[in-house]
């Protein structure tokens, strides 16, 4: 018996991104279909940034996510188009980066205030972060440094 | 070797040499924030070379390897510009080259997204948007440092010196560039340049910086005729380990 895509769905959403484990996979926009060929199980994942050292932790964390369910054959189908954006972070992704101290995208190109103590106060220090995805911003009412998820 | 593939290869050597040069930085540029945005610069620049060197290996069809391509080819192979083979200098020479390349860059992919080869299309679509970052820091650096204290004011324009003689080989249209453009896989050069120094004189008027009146153009790195000294030179660093150790891999 074959899982149903729909399952297969759900575990993915299991998967916890290896940079950023506050979010899944899935509400990371990357996994960009799901479908059985015979007994393999094809999984195409688009990569955040071209060079993002992630992309091949993400697929071996799928593969390995797989097998702990039960399904020994994946296979991961890298596909660069259409290119990532991050206007697919799912909503629940952008409430849990939040969370997790990191300002989720906006397609003004700032964020909106800060993570930590919710000021609209807010300044750049750089466009470019911790990793490609981010950039570095810094809270002038609470002080704090902290990444924002830059629009891409 | 085809046109198609050697244009490949020019888009692929680009982001490959200056991608490496730009990685030399990591652990001593002059702040934190510039050190993360340099590495993430080289990163985007290889992540782009295994794209388009991954392309040009299925077009050359003599069963090499992006790899291969990579870390098995000597320097007359390479078909990057000049420009990307030039030392890093200072901190203030680097950011000069890289602004000069991502006007050009940008341009060149901006008009790939609109290629007659799918694949070209896509790989410009995608590496376009992490260009856009490149440039809009790389044009503020410039900004900020040219019309900054008078030493970092003079060390900006004797880098724009150093580096303008380097900008004509980007657009000098040569057979590869002409098949290219009637095939409609990649835009007229002619095009690009009248953008790029619309960009490029907006830039160093707000920089305060004085571009050289001289269309003198050093050429030979994207035709592989006659690269700089330097290209062996960042070729001993790079393909160290796979000439030491043939077919290492971890």
């Amino acid at each position: 018996m074959k899982p149903g895509i729909a399952q297969i769905w759900d575990w993915l959403d299991q998967v916890p991104d290896p940079e950023i484990p506050a979010i899944s996979v899935v509400d990371l926009g990357i996994v960009r279909g799901v479908a059985w060929d015979g007994d393999t199980l094809e999984v195409a994942v688009t990569p955040t940034y071209s060079g993002c050292p992630a992309t091949s932790v993400i697929s071996m964390d799928i593969e390995t996510a797989m097998i702990d369910r039960g399904i020994e054959k994946t296979r991961i189908k890298t596909q660069i188009s259409p290119p990532w954006t991050t206007d697919w972070l799912s909503d629940k992704g952008r409430a849990k980066l939040e969370d997790y101290g990191i300002a989720p995208p906006r397609a003004a190109g700032g964020p909106v205030r800060c993570p930590r103590c919710k000021s609209e106060n807010l300044d750049r220090i750089s466009q470019f972060g911790s990793t490609p995805c981010k950039a570095q911003w810094r809270c002038l009412d609470c002080l704090e440094p902290f990444d924002y998820f830059k629009c891409i | 070797m085809s046109a198609y593939f050697e244009f490949l290869l020019r888009m692929g050597d680009n982001t490959l040499i200056l991608g490496h040069r730009v990685s030399e930085w990591c652990g001593h540029a002059p702040v934190i924030e510039e050190d993360i945005a340099l590495a993430n610069t080289a990163l985007d620049l290889i992540g782009q070379t295994q794209m388009w060197l991954g392309l040009a290996a299925e077009v050359e069809g003599k069963g090499r390897t992006p790899d291969d391509l990579a870390m098995l080819r000597d320097a007359w192979d390479f078909r990057n510009v000049l420009m990307v083979e030039k030392p890093n200098g200072d901190f203030g020479q680097t950011l000069m080259r890289q602004f000069l390349f991502d006007a050009f860059h940008l341009e060149m992919l901006k008009g790939l997204t609109a290629s007659s080869e799918p694949r070209v299309a896509e790989i410009a679509a995608k590496a376009v948007k992490e260009v856009h970052y490149h440039v809009e820091r790389s044009g503020d650096t410039v900004i900020g440092l040219g019309d900054g204290t008078a030493e970092s004011h003079a060390r900006m324009q004797d880098a724009l010196n150093l580096m303008w003689p380097y900008v004509g080989e980007m657009f000098a249209s040569d057979d590869v560039d002409t098949e290219m453009r009637s095939t409609g896989i990649a835009p007229d050069l002619n095009q690009l340049r009248i953008a790029f120094d619309a960009h490029v004189g907006a830039v160093m008027a707000d920089a305060t910086l004085t571009i050289p009146d001289s269309t003198f153009a050093h050429k030979g790195g994207k035709s592989g005729f006659q690269h700089t000294e330097h290209l062996g030179h960042i070729l001993t660093q790079m393909q160290w380990l796979q000439r030491a150790y043939p077919g290492a891999s971890w």
